[in-house]
């Protein structure tokens, strides 16, 4: 919402400075966006006269003109207008100017061959009319002593932009402003002067709202002024109009615009003789059609509130008129709408039909319906004294008569809320100057709510009119109680960021990538599971939502390996979706590897990234979380994203049905469609969901200290097995054996090739046997290497190698 | 006597002398080998008189004694030497690099994140979450901003379906709506987490971060609500000062509703929050409304409140320095190594925010 702070004072009586106002309007919850010297860029258009205009050398159409600005010489101007002639009044625009009609900002520049400092302006590039034939032509008797002064005159007009929050319709139009500053204390709201216009004759054209369920206009008030002459609109109204950055059309469409934003009262005019014989306001039925101001054919639904015709529809009540029956210069008789609609039906009627208007803006928010006769008499008052014309009695249809709305508001809820109080008779003040109607009653109070606020309808809204006008600031600042009421966070947050941390201590750069992602990449990843579109994404290449982190991790990976770098630990903890309702989501970290390791070290050798340092990653991170890795499972399945042969999922215990984790090698075949380039690149992902709460948990006594001093021993042995057997079944089954002597198991060597029959491999293991009970003799040790031989000889066909 | 005397002296003098570890062991063949100098000696006990024998074994024990322990420092002394000649070829180029080492980083987010909930978790608040797909009804209905309602446009929403039912959160405040219908009063709770709207440009990313805050309770007022943001934004900026400013807005959910501006100044192109005579807005804040209250089947004229909603992305480039919101979200290797932090650094209430 703009307005200037003299059109505010045409409201407002107040001698406080304007930054005082400023603040005011920011203390009282009207946010102030900018407030600025009204466009001094405005100041560069100076009154000119054409001394001499020449032929242009190469151009048929263009002339050269010397021109005065006031200054000691005169400027060249090329100059295509055919009405530059000499000695003609206009308006120049300097180097540097920009232009109002487009934005344009000017340069010295050359115009086939002859050099141009500056432009004479039509009065379509300054916004004044839409006349754009030739350059703007000033009357000579009352500019000739003008050349070289500001053609803008507003130069200390000081334009203020406000954001008005949805809830103050009122504060949509200049008086509703001066109302709650006068409130606030910045002066005194001034009366509207009452109109004098003489009003003759009934208003002829039969106006009905027809009755019918879902009738969206309760009032509709008009008048028909006869015999105007619609003409360009008197410099001051002008000014207004451009003052707010809006474009000046007719008197006529200048007027109802001016009494729009000056009380908020939106109005419509009609050219009178364009309408067959009545107006009746009535649904719309599916299929009509009707062409808008905006120059575009609307289809209607049902049940959209329209203002027709005999003919048919004529426009869209509260939201946009046609162009069957819009006013022109021309136009002789006119029937002046002003109406009331309900917002919930403008809303919806202007979402289906995707219209944005001023008044659509204004009637969803909600009008004063009690504006309606103030606004005919302002708007016909101004027609008739610019246009002329005969202003006929007023016609007033109502389809619903309207009540005020009373709340009975107990003052002791507004202490209660805000914690401080305020004496009862400024409550009074201030709900009186906010127009309220106050009347005492014991410790309440009756109220009725002015008609401009639709917003209000419960006693909090008052506590919340009473405290902004107060001020916010008398609000005092308590300490804050440290009393909790459940712990900071429950299990699967605790975990959430321990799991977050301890990935990246593995050298893993954390990163947040968007919750959404590209289908395309997403289908490698998507697995079984749902893709979820988005029916308005940001853009086509957004458009689901991921079901993998892996989409936007690969993406950003391969930005960065074209940035150069090439080995790249990325991670993000975050939602994967698994279906489109809330909830069906899960929480997921994933990370991926690329590159090398020890990539050109001068000690170590370089090796691509495996499967193996993710699951040492992976591992490490649950066992730190508190998972026993003994009683963790591995199995070589994995999702179809990772190579079928590299890759694999871990179980926090063998029975488990779901896993906690997958890692492995990214499937190449993915690697090369994604054009991904580096030497290796491998990945892990856990579920936090899957992760059950950990049975032993930091706060519980520790099991007892044991130890045994005795002798270790150490046995080697090697084992040819199949080549596809696990390892992992030959420490499971040595493990089982005796557990109270073996007390660990390594495996140190796998061997393939020379001396080992094909299909099958060598598994070297290191045995440690100690006993917590004595130190073992040459034989017990020979019978547990026994044992150890025959058991896995037996349970896997493993053959020991001699 | 002076026999064993003489060899004492001699050897002795001998062992002064530099000596190898060869020349060393020659020696101790020399005194108690089998036929070593001192083991002869020891052997000829036998043929003296009583009365000189027990004289003579004594002296020869001690001499015997005073070669060994010579010989045995002589040893260490060659050993100590042997050892210090070794390492003086040992020596390698310290100066090398050391074994590589990966320092991974948290994001700025993430640390915000845990920056807002230590400090929260100082005066009572715990940690809830909620889903990122929403329902209309949790978004927006409860939240009283009915379908026809002007509100809704301040939000640009992102659509699972056709029908405008489900969508991703645009706000943390459904949280609010899960928590009251899910508990019983009173409820004191922060909810940190992603949020949408169909925005992009320098200042708006279609996803950020948000923090959520409640506390519903019988006697919760205004006063409550300021000292309760004081106390966040003093803790969180590591400030002593801090120029707040309360304003007057709009939220459907709230009644009063505030806008919070901290103050700021700008050094050297750098935003310095706490002084200066430049307002910034934060955070929005109010009075729970009493229509949500009813709808969340809590009882407005028992219990009352307050809520808030931060932009946790705004913060941290506040604190920060962080020029472009975008950029959270851009995996650029160099932007997270440099913003980043280490993951030792766990913001908490008793080490402080900070190191």
């Amino acid at each position: 919402m703009k307005f200037t702070i003299s059109w505010l004072k045409e409201h407002l009586d107040t001698k406080i400075q304007d930054n005082s106002i400023i603040e005011k309007l920011t203390d009282i919850g009207l946010e102030v966006e900018s407030f600025e010297n009204l466009n001094s860029d405005l100041d560069n258009f100076k009154v000119a006269k054409i001394i001499n205009a020449e032929q242009h050398p190469n151009a048929d159409r263009l002339r050269v003109c010397d021109v005065d600005i006031g200054q000691e010489n005169n400027v060249k101007v090329v100059c295509g207008a055919p009405n530059a002639k000499k000695d003609l009044l206009t308006v120049y625009a300097g180097p540097g100017s920009i232009i109002p009609k487009n934005n344009m900002k000017l340069s010295i520049s050359k115009i086939r061959g002859v050099t141009s400092y500056g432009m004479l302006c039509s009065e379509s590039e300054l916004n004044l009319s839409d006349e754009s034939e030739g350059i703007t032509e000033l009357k000579t008797a009352k500019y000739s002593n003008k050349v070289g002064e500001n053609f803008f005159k507003n130069k200390n007009e000081k334009v203020v932009d406000l954001s008005i929050t949805p809830n103050r319709p009122d504060c949509l139009g200049v008086r509703g402003i001066a109302r709650d500053l006068a409130a606030a204390g910045a002066g005194k709201l001034k009366n509207i002067s009452n109109s004098n216009i003489k009003k003759n004759g009934s208003q002829k054209i039969k106006v009905s709202i027809s009755k019918e369920k879902n009738q969206g206009c309760t009032v509709f008030g008009s008048c028909l002024i006869t015999g105007v002459s619609n003409k360009e609109s008197p410099k001051w109204l002008k000014e207004k109009i451009i003052s707010l950055g809006q474009k000046p059309i007719s008197a006529i469409v200048d007027i109802t615009n001016y009494i729009m934003l000056d009380l908020n009262r939106p109005l419509h005019a009609y050219d009178a003789d364009k309408i067959d014989r009545e107006i009746i306001v009535r649904n719309s039925k599916k299929g009509e059609t009707f062409e808008a101001l905006d120059n575009k054919e609307y289809k209607l639904d049902d049940n959209m509130c329209v203002i027709s015709d005999k003919s048919g529809v004529l426009g869209l009540g509260g939201v946009i008129g046609g162009t069957r029956s819009g006013t022109e210069i021309n136009t002789k008789n006119i029937l002046l709408e002003s109406a009331y609609f309900i917002p919930r039906s403008i809303r919806k009627t202007s979402k289906i039909l995707n219209i944005d208007t001023d008044a659509k803006f204004r009637f969803e928010r909600g009008i004063d319906p009690q504006s309606i006769e103030l606004g005919l008499s302002k708007a016909a008052e101004l027609i008739s004294e610019i246009c002329g014309g005969k202003i006929s009695n007023f016609d007033v249809q109502k389809a619903d008569e309207y009540e005020k709305n009373k709340i009975k508001f107990n003052v002791s809820l507004f202490e209660k809320i805000t914690g401080f109080k305020v004496d009862d008779n400024e409550i009074v003040k201030i709900l009186t100057d906010l127009g309220f109607e106050v009347s005492k009653n014991k410790l309440e109070l009756d109220l009725k709510i002015p008609t401009w606020r639709p917003d209000i309808t419960q006693p909090i809204d008052i506590v919340e009119e009473i405290v902004r006008i107060k001020g916010y600031n008398n609000i005092e600042t308590l300490e804050p109680e440290k009393n909790k009421i459940k712990d900071t966070l429950n299990k699967q947050q605790k975990l959430f960021h321990f799991l977050q941390r301890s990935v990246a201590s593995k050298g893993y750069f954390e990163t947040v990538t968007w919750s959404f992602t590209d289908s395309k990449i997403n289908n490698f990843f998507k697995e079984s599971l749902k893709e979820i579109k988005i029916v308005n994404p940001i853009s086509s290449d957004l458009d689901v939502l991921r079901n993998s982190i892996f989409t936007n991790l690969t993406f950003y990976l391969k930005k960065n390996l074209d940035r150069g770098f090439k080995d790249i630990s990325l991670f993000e903890i975050g939602p994967i979706f698994k279906n489109s309702k809330p909830g069906e989501q899960l929480t997921v970290i994933g990370a991926i590897k690329s590159g090398k390791v020890s990539r050109l070290n001068w000690n170590e050798k370089e090796r691509p990234v495996d499967v193996f340092d993710v699951k040492k990653d992976v591992i490490q991170t649950l066992v730190e979380a508190g998972y026993d890795r003994k009683s963790f499972f591995i199995r070589d399945k994995s999702p179809s994203y990772y190579h079928p042969g590299k890759a694999g999922s871990v179980y926090l215990d063998k029975d488990d049905i779901e896993p906690v984790a997958y890692f492995g090698d990214i499937h190449p075949n993915i690697i090369k469609k994604l054009d991904i380039k580096t030497e290796g690149l491998v990945g892990f992902e856990i579920y936090l969901d899957h992760l059950k709460e950990n049975k032993i948990k930091l706060k519980d006594q520790k099991p007892n200290f044991e130890y045994s001093d005795y002798q270790k021993s150490e046995r080697d042995f090697a084992f040819i097995v199949d080549k596809n057997f696990k390892a992992q079944d030959l420490i499971e089954i040595i493990s089982s054996i005796d557990q109270n002597l073996i007390r660990s198991i390594k495996i140190f060597d796998i061997y393939e090739g020379e001396n080992i029959p094909d299909g099958k491999k060598s598994i070297a293991i290191n045995v440690i046997i100690q006993s917590s009970e004595k130190t073992l003799e040459e034989t017990d040790l020979e019978k547990i290497n026994k044992l150890i031989i025959s058991t896995v000889e037996t349970k896997t066909g493993a053959k020991i190698r001699s | 006597m002076s026999d064993i005397k003489k060899i004492k002296d001699e050897f002795l003098n001998k062992l002064d002398s530099d000596l190898n570890i060869e020349i060393l062991n020659q020696i101790k063949t020399e005194l108690f080998g089998k036929n070593g100098k001192i083991s002869n000696s020891f052997k000829s006990l036998g043929s003296l008189p009583n009365d000189e024998r027990k004289k003579f074994a004594s002296d020869l024990n001690s001499i015997k004694e005073e070669l060994q322990e010579k010989i045995n420092s002589k040893l260490q002394e060659i050993e100590i030497k042997e050892i210090n000649s070794k390492l003086e070829n040992e020596k390698v180029d310290v100066t090398l690099p050391e074994r590589e080492f990966n320092r991974g980083k948290i994001h700025p987010v993430s640390q915000v994140i845990d920056e807002i909930s230590s400090i929260f978790s100082e005066i009572g608040f715990s940690v809830e979450e909620g889903p990122d797909i929403e329902n209309e009804h949790y978004n927006f209905t409860a939240l009283n901003t009915p379908d026809n309602h002007p509100a809704r446009d301040m939000h640009d929403t992102f659509y699972l379906d056709n029908n405008k039912e489900l969508l991703l959160r645009t706000h943390t405040s459904p949280v609010q709506v899960r928590t009251m219908l899910n508990g019983k009063p009173p409820f004191k709770i922060i909810a940190p987490g992603r949020t949408y709207r169909s925005d992009s440009d320098q200042t708006h990313s279609p996803m950020f971060h948000q923090v959520e805050g409640l506390h519903i309770d019988k006697d919760i007022n205004m006063g409550h609500l300021k000292g309760c943001l004081n106390y966040f934004i003093k803790s969180f900026f590591e400030v002593d000062k801090i120029k707040m400013r309360f304003r007057p807005s709009h939220f459907p959910f709230t009644e009063p509703s505030a806008e919070v501006d901290i103050g700021y100044e700008l050094k050297n192109g750098k935003i310095v929050i706490g002084e200066g005579d430049k307002w910034l807005e934060i955070l929005g804040c109010g009075m729970v409304h009493p229509n949500v209250l009813k709808n969340v089947k809590v009882n407005p004229d028992k219990y009352q409140g307050y809520a808030f909603g931060i932009g946790i992305d705004r913060l941290g480039m506040l604190k920060y320095g962080i020029n472009d919101l975008r950029a959270f979200f851009e995996t650029d290797y160099r932007w997270l190594n440099h913003f980043g932090f280490d993951p030792l650094d766990v913001p908490s209430n008793y080490r402080g925010l900070s190191r």
